[in-house]
């Protein structure tokens, strides 16, 4: 039994089945990636695992137990941020821990947070509001609270979807490094093929829905740490990206339909709009490019 | 499907856009900051260019100035031999958020400026423009939707529609997939490319996105960070077209020059970001090849 289960899942939403027999095995440590177009369903899945949401038939087990309701022990990491207001980079870590451990010690927690505030180099930034924040250092703290419950998995869902293209690659060494110091089970939802090469063990692309499904699996074998830069002439590199491209893009990613249509496009030229639009009280007619001819005559 | 074939040209214009000394300077409270400096670019007849670099490097700027939307500090831009001034339906330009009126379906959007470019044809032959381009990007079914019920992508192929469908002299895009995801980004790049390849009009490109870059241009300029962007490197691109995304990705060149611009972003990414003011001594660099 893996860590992770899921068999058979399926999850319609008013007569539209967003996920269609979804089976997924995370081994404990595994950093996983869900790479799937946006409207697919990624998000459900996660919600599925975290608990947040129950599947209409098949199961979704935790070391050997269903998952019934969210919990702790499932750290999980919005796109949005999720961060309350009106509460500083502290408060809002402190919600959790204070939630989840409320037999330590006051001190205890506090050392707690500062812990994992620190992992994410936030320190300097700790009694500051969200909205203070740029938004790779909120999604941070969004980061820290989850870390900070010790969850046995932590799910990502888009977590740098928001970001700018600078920022994201900042945070993916950062979600990397921090991973590595205690290889957590990490489920990582993204859209982003390079994101999940860089980051992952294993990438599962999930195929557009309705009627999702998860494709082939593929396992990123490439030491760490990985250089965005240097994996460009590696072979390995260069295959997965293949693979899961293809997947994607391909018949199995995405069903499309192809109609034939009769188009007839006018053999018109655009109008220049800065001449007047009558020539001595004439209407214009239109231009035809059919009937501009480059004729050459010579010239006495 | 009628293919529109270009007007047979005695020679393409090596140079059918060009801009020369390009200056972009905003007063600030400490002084003028300059934007864009000494920026020189050609670009020949039929010929996809794309610009790249960071947000915030001025890429966007230079775009914005050829399509008029923003007043040239100092300098000149020519296209087509004419000079441009303003904004003019002669640059037809697609947008990073595709802006269609909310309360017009995708046809109605597009016939907006169909109307007035060819106001001399008929009211069927206009109508006519505008199924087609929205045929061709795939909004056969889709044309009596209002934004509201497209998604972004969908959105996206209307806007891309509306620009080409004014047959103009050059096209301007501004990062225009930006706000997509990145498997949807490839859809649309394909959607894009089918459609350049009926008609080759010429365009100009701004993006971050390495592999968009690579997949769709010709030619491949690097901007370095702004303020005061230049232009750092330019990169041609080998790969024969018509283009197909497997194809060009399986191209021996490909991770090589791929490898090359993102160290030409890494660089640029960390270097230190400081407003000159003019009575400091400023560098320029010659762009035109």
């Amino acid at each position: 039994m893996a860590f992770l289960e899921l068999s058979n899942v399926s999850k319609s939403f008013g007569g539209t089945e967003v996920l269609r027999n979804v089976n997924l095995s995370v081994e404990e440590g595994e950093f996983v990636a869900i790479v799937g177009y946006s409207g697919a369903g990624k998000t459900t899945l996660i919600s599925m695992i975290a608990g947040l949401l129950k599947a209409d038939s098949g199961s979704v087990k935790l070391r050997g137990q269903d998952i019934t309701e969210p919990s702790p022990e499932r750290g999980i990491v919005f796109q949005n941020y999720s961060l309350l207001p009106w509460l500083t980079v502290f408060e809002n870590v402190a919600l959790a821990v204070d939630q989840v451990f409320p037999t330590w010690s006051a001190a205890q927690r506090k050392a707690q947070i500062e812990k994992y505030l620190a992992m994410v180099n936030l320190t300097p930034a700790i009694a500051k509001l969200p909205r203070e924040l740029s938004g790779g250092m909120r999604q941070r703290v969004s980061v820290a609270r989850a870390l900070a419950m010790e969850p046995k998995i932590l799910l990502l869902d888009e977590p740098l979807g928001a970001l700018d293209a600078l920022t994201r690659a900042t945070l993916q060494d950062e979600i990397v490094r921090i991973w590595e110091q205690d290889r957590r089970t990490v489920v990582l939802i993204t859209n982003d093929v390079d994101e999940g090469i860089l980051t992952a063990d294993r990438i599962i692309p999930l195929s557009a829905g309705p009627g999702a499904t998860l494709g082939p699996s593929v396992a990123v074998d490439i030491a760490r740490p990985r250089d965005r830069k240097a994996l460009n002439h590696d072979p390995a590199f260069k295959q997965i990206r293949k693979a899961v491209l293809d997947y994607l893009l391909g018949p199995g990613g995405r069903q499309k339909t192809t109609v034939n249509r009769k188009l007839t496009l006018p053999d018109l030229l655009p109008e220049n709009l800065d001449e007047p639009r009558t020539i001595f009280g004439a209407k214009r007619v239109p231009r035809r490019r059919s009937e501009e001819k480059m004729e050459s005559v010579e010239i006495a | 499907m009628t293919e529109i074939k270009a007007m047979p040209s005695p020679r393409t214009r090596r140079n059918y856009l060009e801009l020369r000394q390009l200056n972009k300077t905003y007063p600030s409270p400490k002084g003028p900051a300059v934007i864009v400096n000494d920026f020189n670019l050609d670009i020949a007849e039929g010929e996809f260019v794309t610009l790249i670099g960071h947000s915030g490097c001025g890429k966007s700027t230079v775009l914005s100035m050829v399509a008029g939307l923003t007043d040239v500090t100092a300098g000149g831009m020519v296209l087509a031999g004419k000079e441009v001034t303003g904004p003019g339906p002669d640059r037809g330009v697609v947008f990073q958020s595709p802006s269609l009126l909310p309360w017009m379906t995708a046809l109605e959007n597009v016939m907006l400026g169909v109307n007035q470019v060819f106001y001399t044809a008929s009211a069927k032959e206009r109508l006519k423009i505008a199924e087609y381009y929205l045929t061709v990007v795939g909004l056969a079914d889709s044309m009596e939707k209002r934004p509201a019920e497209l998604s972004q992508g969908m959105r996206q192929r209307v806007g891309i529609a509306r620009a080409f469908a004014l047959s103009p002299k050059m096209l301007l895009l501004d990062e225009p997939f930006g706000m997509l995801d990145s498997l949807t980004r490839y859809e649309l790049q394909a959607v894009l490319l089918d459609l350049w390849k009926r008609q080759r009009i010429t365009a100009l490109m701004v993006t971050h996105d390495v592999d968009e870059a690579l997949y769709l241009s010709d030619r491949i300029v690097c901007m370095t960070d702004g303020p005061e962007a230049e232009v750092g490197d330019i990169v041609s691109v080998p790969f024969p077209r018509p283009r197909d995304r497997v194809a060009v990705m399986e191209h021996p060149e490909y991770y090589r020059l791929r490898e090359r611009l993102i160290e030409f972003l890494e660089v640029h990414a960390h270097k230190k970001r400081r407003v000159k003011f003019p009575s400091e001594t400023t560098t320029s660099s010659e762009a035109a090849a």
